[in-house]
């Protein structure tokens, strides 16, 4: 029915785009599918000179749809619980059809997730992506690192190993640590005396339902970050400041089809890599799945020794490096969250390290060693040399955050250019 | 008689909507935080776990001297000890290692708060979870048989705590505390009653 004026002509909506018609039409008109593609995707403009170190975003959201999928799937066969939980994960390692895939798709799931994570952050690091305007990204950023450890330390202790025992043991004792409240904290945790079939329980519960929920939440948050902001680029040039005659960045071309063409092929090596483990080498040596964990939950004997998975090992060094338990406690939680605060720590004029002197250069270099160098330590037995060894590298790790404020503001940076660095290929 | 006319009466009364809004919300919050109650309290140990918390018995007449025996109460291993004459020598002389040495800011009953941090020099009783992170330290009994100046005691091989025969820990430990020592009693000469003393159950 046409809407008629007074007279008698057809009404003309103002700017109306011509008329669609047929099945997306009508869903348009319900929901803002195209103009959702327009302006997130084929509109939405990112810096034209990103690197291999842009792959990593993308990859954590594909190792979390993974992570997903072969959750959902190892629910199905998993069973909670004291008596129940070790025999279900032989279970579904031997007699479920491709359980063994989908279980190892998972564990190696796991290991691959941290290690994208880290690259993302490390490249976050070198380009100085946590800088204004993209403080909140960077912390949403690191809220989903945070609910990301928690995931991944619960997912650890549901095959009730031997490891994922005494492990839980350990991580649940550090809350204990807190003065006052801290026994009493931990017995709420455990909701036993010890790690206990509650402690399992619960676990479960918070690992399949309520942290993924929380985690897609925050991955959300830091794409609508994302949005406001922009992506930071290997120069740490806003290429919103060139604004072209058509008003879109100079500097910039749309995500659809560049970059999400770019990202496929970054996916497609990973998953050759990923596949390479799954198959191959499912416990990596010993890092992705440890030895003592193919031994069901005994809490008299202790494995000789207690160590995380590897993406935990720098904060564990750290841990023991310190010869005081509540001082250890304090300086692991300071350790990760240390992270938190770059972006004020931060003083440097310049964001990206193509500009920056050879002060923050060290810096940064000396981290990223000191940060292998804690992880590998965190692996070895508690000896005095390799103790020796943590302490120095804690203080190198921790010097890198809390010196910033002072090495960012002397460091001699060289004149930043007006566009990106760019060669057409 | 306008319809519409705003009048004096009409004119909204922005303190009142701010006062109603503000106690809206505190009403609110105060009864969020009563719903949170159950939830929260729903982690606390349940009656099942508290009844498997009782008190355990353990015939201690079958214990050789220098040897352990393990019983187990509230999930935790505990470790009991007949110390030889030898042993009991050892615990003292190296009060200055210590980081506790007269179990001032440790847990232990009244009874153990002394030096051998027991009711009687012969039985040691101590909750064997090192007080550092929760792993079972390993006897080590003999002397020298970590270092040339080793007592004796017990070794966590989680972080490197050490501690003496009569639970101690020795400076340079991550542990900051003594091995604790649970409420115990003795209903006869034979048995060792984990968990409760004088002055009733834990």
């Amino acid at each position: 029915m046409a809407v008629k004026t007074a007279s008698g002509a057809p009404a003309r909506l103002p700017d109306a785009a011509p008329a669609k018609r047929g099945l997306w039409a009508w869903l348009n008109k319900r929901m803002p599918i195209d103009e959702f593609i327009s302006t997130q995707l084929t509109g939405y403009y990112a810096p034209k000179n990103f690197n291999i170190w842009y792959f990593f975003g993308s990859l954590a959201l594909v190792v979390l749809v993974l992570q997903l999928v072969t959750g959902i799937f190892l629910t199905m066969f998993y069973k909670p619980g004291e008596l129940t939980s070790f025999d279900s994960v032989e279970y579904i390692m031997r007699e479920v059809h491709f359980g063994w895939l989908i279980r190892y798709l998972h564990t190696t799931g796991a290991s691959a997730f941290f290690i994208v994570v880290y690259l993302h952050m490390f490249r976050a690091l070198l380009y100085g992506s946590y800088k204004a305007p993209r403080e909140l990204l960077w912390l949403m950023g690191m809220l989903v690192y945070l609910a990301l450890m928690a995931e991944a330390f619960m997912g650890y202790v549901l095959p009730w190993g031997n490891m994922s025992y005494w492990g839980a043991q350990v991580i649940v004792n550090l809350f204990g640590t807190i003065p006052g409240i801290g026994p009493g904290l931990v017995e709420w945790i455990r909701g036993d005396y010890g790690i206990a079939d509650a402690t399992l329980n619960r676990f479960f519960a918070l690992h399949v339902v309520a942290l993924p929920l929380g985690l897609l939440l925050l991955v959300m948050l830091h794409l609508v970050a994302l949005r406001q902001t922009g992506s930071n680029n290997p120069d740490g040039i806003e290429i919103k400041a060139k604004i072209g005659a058509d008003g879109k960045p100079l500097d910039g071309i749309p995500f659809h089809p560049y970059y999400t063409v770019k990202d496929i092929v970054g996916v497609g090596v990973f998953f050759v890599l990923f596949a390479l483990v799954v198959f191959f080498v499912p416990t990596f040596g010993g890092l992705f799945l440890e030895s003592p964990n193919f031994e069901v939950a005994n809490p008299v004997s202790t494995p000789a020794d207690i160590t995380p998975v590897w993406y935990f090992t720098p904060y564990y060094a750290i841990l023991r490096a310190v010869p005081d338990q509540r001082m250890g406690a304090l300086l692991m939680g300071l350790a990760v969250l240390s992270f938190l605060f770059l972006p004020w720590l931060d003083r440097s004029p310049v964001k990206s390290m193509r500009y920056r002197g050879w002060i923050s250069r060290t810096a940064l270099a000396l981290f990223a060693v000191s940060f292998v160098a804690l992880g590998y330590l965190g692996m070895q037995p508690a000896e005095a040399r390799y103790v020796i060894a943590a302490r120095i590298f804690a203080i190198v790790y921790f010097a890198f955050f809390w010196l910033m404020p002072f090495y960012t503001r002397i460091d001699p940076v060289k004149p930043v250019p007006e566009r990106v660095t760019y060669h057409a290929h | 008689m306008a319809d519409n006319a705003i009048t004096a009466d009409d004119r909204v009364d922005l303190s009142r909507r701010k006062f109603l809004t503000q106690a809206t919300i505190a009403t609110g919050a105060v009864g969020a935080v009563f719903a949170a109650v159950p939830f929260i309290e729903s982690w606390s140990p349940s009656e099942r776990a508290r009844a498997q918390g009782a008190p355990v018995e353990m015939d201690i007449s079958k214990i050789d001297a220098g040897q352990m025996a393990i019983t187990v109460w509230r999930r935790s291993p505990i470790y009991v000890v007949r110390r030889t004459p030898d042993m009991v020598a050892r615990i003292s002389g190296h009060d200055g290692d210590l980081k506790d040495p007269t179990s001032q800011d440790s847990d232990q009953p009244a009874y153990a708060k002394n030096t051998l941090r027991s009711r009687s020099a012969e039985l040691l009783v101590l909750v064997g979870v090192c007080t550092h992170l929760g792993c079972l330290p390993k006897q080590k009994f003999d002397a020298g048989e970590i270092y040339p100046s080793w007592p004796g005691g017990f070794f966590c091989p989680c972080h490197g705590s050490r501690f003496d025969l009569a639970g101690r820990v020795f400076d340079g430990s991550p542990a900051s505390i003594n091995l604790r020592v649970p409420p115990y009693s003795y209903p006869n000469p034979r048995t060792l009653l984990v968990g409760a003393d004088e002055k009733g159950a834990a």
